[in-house]
């Protein structure tokens, strides 16, 4: 075989030149080889050919050829005028680079709002590890012709459960929660927290900072939660401090657990006990009949709901023989927050539907900026015409426009992207207050960014498309000629889009509207007392109730009290009921349930509520204590014609009906009022509540002054702790009042939007109608008349728009309000005042514009040509 | 006029893609000017050398053969073009005209 140049420098020289050179140079280096090879000898042919090789390492030979590489070359330089057109566009048309720019990013910033605060309540109580395991023990009563759902159980069916149905559940806790009274040394604090078995910091997964968490065996420990911890010690080691415990209980500090986040049910649990101080009295740990506790069980893995539900139904009904048969069943943790609430002993969801209600909010008003993007970029189109004419004429293919209108809007959106999160990063400490959230942006998850970029290309594709593919579709030769007519059909696609956006907005409003005259109405609900001036004290230690006579009437010797009366229940809920009680023509098969609540005689004047029949209780009685006062609720559910001295059996005794008062909002304002049974026999319900009528002549910042010290007198090692009827009932209206304020932002919000696109289509309309108004002008048109001219296409569109949103919001508001027994009902002017109210904001928005182009000089604009 | 500037080296193979007419390429031209010249050049320097005259315009190419030696591979042959005749002629005006404004005195005392 004939000798051969060096294979690697052939492989060297196609490496490194350009593949249009390559064919000329081998040959050329070859054919030298081969001169050489014959004149001086393979060695210094070789050698001449690598040299020759290194030779060709010169700037011309490495020079790739832009024809060659069209693909990756030309592109870059396509794309980049792409951007340079944008950029330019974006500065030239400042105000719709704003509206654009702006609007989408508000859009999007309440889309990443309303995304955490889905985040937030879809990982509601996920701190806790067990999240799929844990349960609670629910009881299904048979009431009436009604099953009502109760979490409260008794006592021994704890152990009930770990002893004979162990198999089933990893782990059973008993658990009481309610405020106590904390103490070390002069520090004295009223708090929550909770009495426990020892298994259930353990089946929480408390996070210990110290100590142990199975330490509550020892029936002398206690832990506390960092925060508390905190104040009670300040820099000090909290382990093995003493704790005093509602002045009764000499605990040490065991443990201390970090806080648990806010997003979890048991994040207000201030310290946990062990559940046995509750029976050190004497109290039976026994008893199947008192049902005061919540009971969680931890299961095995791999468990199966419904096998359990089966086995462990009828333990309660076994022991309790409760003639309301009672049901239980487990309740998972996964649905504890989202899906609470129960009719009729099933599951009918909850919380659940505000997720979906503000995705869905989320998703309009996202797609509001969308449209209003879409709309401003299809007005300008024409604008744009001469640009997309000049470029197909040149060669632009179809595909390639649409890159490049889809490019453009990428660019916007990033800018909007960009700017959406500074919005978040502003609005959030605002918005984490109304939604009483503490959500975070989520900057170091990778997942948040993922989101979020995937996010911008998918908006800037959507917001993008329309007019990629609607400018793209305009044929050179009409728009070069300047025939391109885009009459009224052309604009037919961004009324409809105008339209959409406003049946949105009124949509919302409406519905806001709604929620706040529901929230009113309960509000205004005739409530049965007066809530003015009425002091709730706890009586969480026996310090008071010792003294009770010597308080009562020391309280009553300063001027600041008008009245005080004790009572089982505060004035803002029941805390215990009856089922069992008897009277003349019940149905024996049918079981009514009465909140039963203890009261002194004096509480009726003290809370004022007014008696419809009958008389109230009285000390000149002795009778009175076998008396049971009805509100009319109750009657109505007993079926009475004349209940005053009617008979009724109950706990084994006769007692008296001697009155009846009016109806009294105590537990929920949206629901009706439960039917109630008032005694004064404290051995039936023990007196838990102080209720204090402030006179009305002092400010009740004076009265509480007055009454600390008295009370301090009385009990020096309780914290003084008080609640004010009037706020606790205006507490019941936080959830509603919350989503009220919540859907009222979003409709701010939505409404701006739309203005903002409103806005800017308003603008392009005047100046695209210049020269006409000009014209008018000349002939004399006034500045009223063109005002009416230009605002009237966009008065028709939002008329439009109120007419398609009232059936909607109607259809949406009354199945909401369906849930509320006593709610207000949807009138017609609420439709008529947001329709006004819709059609005012759109004048004034367009009137800014038309007024400006009414007002121009017709010189200026006519003379321009 | 402005005119093109061209380099000594660049003249030169101007020149010799004249002289060869229609067998100018890349080898061919080496030889030529080695043989012209007797100085030894290498092909990458008359390779880059034609890639700026053609991008001068003074110089326009195609494909030729391809032969055996060259291992199959074709040749790019070139051929002068009329802006670089016209070069080449104002060049050679150019010396002409330099040449004959020498005073002869300077040739009789240099001889």
């Amino acid at each position: 075989m004939r000798p051969q140049p060096p294979h690697w420098a052939d492989q060297l020289l196609e490496w490194f030149c350009a593949p249009h050179l390559i064919e000329e140079v081998q040959g050329d280096l070859q054919e030298r080889f081969q001169k050489n090879l014959k004149f001086f000898g393979e060695k210094t042919a070789r050698w001449e050919y690598i040299k020759g090789v290194l030779g060709f390492i010169k700037p011309f030979a490495l020079k790739r050829n832009v024809k060659s590489s069209q693909s990756s070359l030309y592109l870059n330089i396509m794309i980049s005028n792409y951007f340079k057109i944008a950029f330019r566009n974006l500065l030239r048309y400042k105000g719709y680079s704003f509206i654009n720019i702006f609007g989408l990013a508000t859009g999007m910033a309440v889309v990443m709002l309303i995304g955490l605060w889905i985040y937030d309540e879809l990982s509601y109580n996920r701190y806790h590890k067990n999240y799929d395991s844990i349960a609670q023990v629910m009881e299904n009563q048979h009431l009436g012709n009604e099953i009502s759902t109760f979490s409260t159980l008794p006592m021994p069916l704890a152990s009930e459960l770990r002893t004979t149905y162990g198999s089933s559940f990893k782990n059973v806790a008993a658990t009481m929660t309610y405020e106590q009274i904390i103490a070390h040394d002069d520090k004295v604090f009223t708090k929550l927290g909770c009495f426990s078995e020892p298994a259930f910091p353990e089946m929480l997964s408390l996070e210990m900072l110290s100590g142990a968490r199975n330490a509550l065996t020892d029936p002398n420990a206690i832990l506390l939660s960092e925060s508390l911890a905190k104040t009670i010690f300040g820099l000090v080691d909290p382990i093995n401090q003493p704790i005093k415990l509602n002045n009764a209980f000499q605990q040490r500090v065991v443990g201390v657990y970090k806080d648990m986040p806010k997003n979890s049910q048991f994040n207000n649990l201030n310290f946990i006990a062990p559940v046995s101080l509750i029976f050190s009295g004497g109290a039976g740990a026994d008893n199947w009949l008192s049902s005061s506790f919540d009971i969680y069980v931890q299961l095995n893995k791999d468990y199966d709901k419904t096998a359990i539900d089966k086995r462990i139904r009828d333990v309660l009904y076994q022991h309790s023989k409760d003639a309301s048969k009672p049901e239980l069943f487990l309740f998972p943790m996964n649905q504890w927050y989202l899906y609470g609430e129960f009719k009729n002993g099933v599951n009918v969801g909850g919380r659940i539907e505000f997720v979906w209600l503000f995705g869905i909010i989320g998703f309009f008003v996202l797609l509001l900026a969308c449209i209003n993007f879409m709309n401003l970029s299809t007005a300008r189109s024409e604008k744009r015409a001469k640009e997309v004419g000049i470029r197909k004429a040149i060669g632009s293919v179809r595909g390639q426009l649409i890159a490049q209108f889809f490019s453009e809007s990428l660019l916007v959106v990033m800018f909007a992207f960009i700017l959406s999160i500074v919005l978040v990063m502003l609005a959030l400490p605002f918005f984490n207050k109304v939604a009483d959230k503490e959500t975070f942006p989520l900057w170091r998850e990778p997942f948040f960014w993922l989101a979020g970029i995937g996010f911008t290309i998918f908006t800037g594709l959507i917001a993008g498309s329309y007019p990629a593919l609607y400018l793209s579709s305009f044929q050179p030769v009409k728009v070069l000629k300047g025939t391109l007519h885009s009459g009224r059909l052309a604009a037919m696609p961004r009324k409809f889009l105008l339209v959409m956006q406003f049946t949105v907005s009124v949509t919302l409003i409406i519905g806001t509207i709604v929620i706040f005259r529901q929230i009113i109405f309960a509000k205004n609900r005739p409530v049965g007392y007066s809530r003015e001036g009425l002091l709730m004290i706890p009586l969480t230690t026996g310090e008071i109730q010792k003294n009770y006579r010597a308080f009562h009437d020391d309280l009553l010797q300063t001027n600041a009290v008008a009245g005080v009366a004790r009572s089982s229940s505060p004035m803002t809920g029941i805390w215990s009921s009856a089922n069992n009680l008897e009277w003349r023509g019940k149905d024996p098969n049918v079981q009514a349930m009465f909140g039963t609540i203890c009261i002194e005689p004096d509480y009726g004047t003290v809370v004022t509520w007014e008696m419809k029949e009958g008389r109230n209780f009285s000390e000149k009685f002795s009778t009175d204590s076998s008396a049971f006062i009805f509100n009319e609720s109750a009657i109505k559910q007993m079926g009475l014609k004349n209940p005053i001295g009617e008979i009724v059996r109950w706990h084994d005794k006769n007692w008296k009906i001697i009155g009846i008062t009016k109806d009294i909002v105590m537990r929920s304002p949206f629901e009706p009022i439960e039917p109630t049974v008032f005694m004064i026999d404290d051995r039936q319900r023990p007196f838990n509540i102080v209720d204090i009528k402030i006179n009305p002549a002092i400010s009740s910042r004076e009265a509480l002054d007055i009454i600390e010290p008295v009370y301090k007198k009385y009990a020096p090692n309780s914290s003084f702790n008080y609640k004010f009827a009037s706020q606790e009932y205006e507490n019941k209206f936080r959830a509603e009042e919350r989503i009220g304020t919540l859907a009222t932002f979003f409709a701010i919000l939505a409404i701006f939007i739309s203005c903002l696109g409103l806005f800017g289509l308003a603008s392009f309309v005047a100046e695209q109608r210049t020269k006409e108004i000009g014209i008018r002008k000349v002939l004399g048109a006034s500045v009223a008349s063109l005002w009416r001219m230009l605002s009237k296409d966009f008065v028709v569109l939002v008329m439009i728009s109120c007419l398609i949103a009232t059936p909607i919001a109607y259809y949406f508001m009354s199945s909401w309000l369906e849930k509320y027994t006593y709610r207000t009902e949807i009138s017609w002017w609420i439709f008529v005042i947001v329709g006004m109210g819709a059609m005012v904001i759109c004048l004034l928005t367009i009137s800014y514009q038309a007024i400006k182009a009414a007002l121009m000089n017709p010189v200026k604009t006519l003379k321009n040509e | 006029m402005k005119r093109t500037y061209l380099g000594e080296f660049e003249e030169i193979v101007l020149l010799t893609v004249a002289i060869l007419g229609d067998k100018a390429y890349g080898v061919s031209i080496t030889e030529e000017i080695e043989q012209q010249t007797g100085r030894s050049v290498s092909v990458s320097a008359v390779h880059a050398a034609l890639h700026r005259l053609e991008e001068k315009y003074m110089l326009s190419s195609y494909m030729g053969d391809a032969t055996a030696e060259r291992g199959g591979r074709r040749k790019r042959l070139f051929q002068v073009t009329a802006l670089g005749n016209r070069t080449l002629d104002e060049i050679r005006l150019l010396r002409n005209r330099l040449w004959d404004n020498i005073p002869l005195r300077i040739f009789s005392t240099s001889r």
